[in-house]
């Protein structure tokens, strides 16, 4: 163990993505903008992806003596993650972009005419 | 207090900050500077436990490719200005409420799980790095990595399809 190896408690990270994690859903909720929605669940998924990452070492600590690749799949599930989710992107973007052609504006608030 | 200590306290911090002024700017461009700053914190993070490979991704997909898209569709729409109206003021306080109290009921169910001793391996550990993460994902991962290329091209198909512009010409571009 180097000078600057060691290990962080998990309780610090999975504060700390609860709490990034409840912001963007706390933007979700109160914004308007669609675009900034739209950032806000970016933002989640950060979020999440912290997490796995944090899980992921977490597990390679507790059985690194037995296998040394112990943990890998957490961070190629954090790598699919960011896959979907440029897709996702690519897709909602250009669905705001055709919201805005029609209704000229993002704000969410005028989609509920879709009711009618 | 090392120095892995004081990093992660101020990732943390900056992360935290840098999102509260996502959902608070009111102009939608520093809202997409505020989450670029975000993403770099949590690549920061990465870098923090040794992730590289998710490091070095996390910055070009995301800080790069995501957050340029982000910013093109807010100024094609010229939306660089707060032009965005007040939602009601009871809605936003809902809103905040509620999430903090997801937050609460989280925090609050979380802080005794069995898994509360352990801890995450940071600056070592040979899992994060290329060598490894590329070994498995060609050998055991090589059917999800080719089907979410096929994901992709269908993700581009839609795009493709959706932004193109309407048929009915009195609509035009916007």
């Amino acid at each position: 163990m180097g000078r600057f190896g060691g290990a962080m408690p998990i309780n610090y990270y999975i504060f700390l993505s609860l709490a990034l994690f409840c912001i963007g859903i706390v933007g979700v909720l109160t914004r308007r903008n669609a675009i900034i929605i739209f950032m806000c669940i970016e933002l989640m998924l950060n979020a999440v992806n912290l997490l796995l990452v944090a899980f992921s070492k977490m597990h390679h600590l507790a059985k690194a003596v037995t296998d040394v690749t112990t943990g890998t799949e957490g961070q190629l599930f954090v790598f699919f993650i960011m896959v979907v989710a440029a897709a996702e992107v690519s897709v909602g973007l250009a669905i705001i972009v055709m919201m805005y052609r029609n209704i000229h504006s993002v704000d969410v608030n005028f989609l509920n005419r879709l009711k009618h | 207090m090392n120095i892995t200590h004081v990093l992660f306290w101020f990732l943390s911090v900056l992360a935290l900050f840098s999102a509260l002024m996502v959902i608070t700017s009111r102009n939608p461009v520093h809202s997409v500077l505020w989450l670029i700053v975000t993403f770099f914190a949590i690549s920061g993070h990465y870098i923090l436990l040794n992730a590289q490979f998710l490091a070095i991704v996390n910055i070009i997909v995301y800080a790069g490719a995501i957050m340029v898209l982000f910013l093109f569709v807010i100024m094609l729409m010229n939306l660089n200005k707060s032009t965005e109206p007040k939602k009601n003021r009871w809605l936003q306080w809902a809103g905040a409420i509620a999430g903090l109290c997801l937050l609460l009921v989280l925090v609050a169910a979380l802080k005794d799980t069995e898994i509360k001793g352990q801890a995450a391996q940071v600056n070592e550990g040979e899992i994060g790095l290329i060598k490894n993460l590329g070994k498995e994902l060609f050998s055991t991962y090589v059917v999800p990595f080719e089907i979410s290329s096929i994901l992709f091209l269908s993700a581009m198909v839609g795009a493709v399809v959706i932004g193109k512009a309407s048929p009915n010409p009195s609509e035009g571009r916007a």
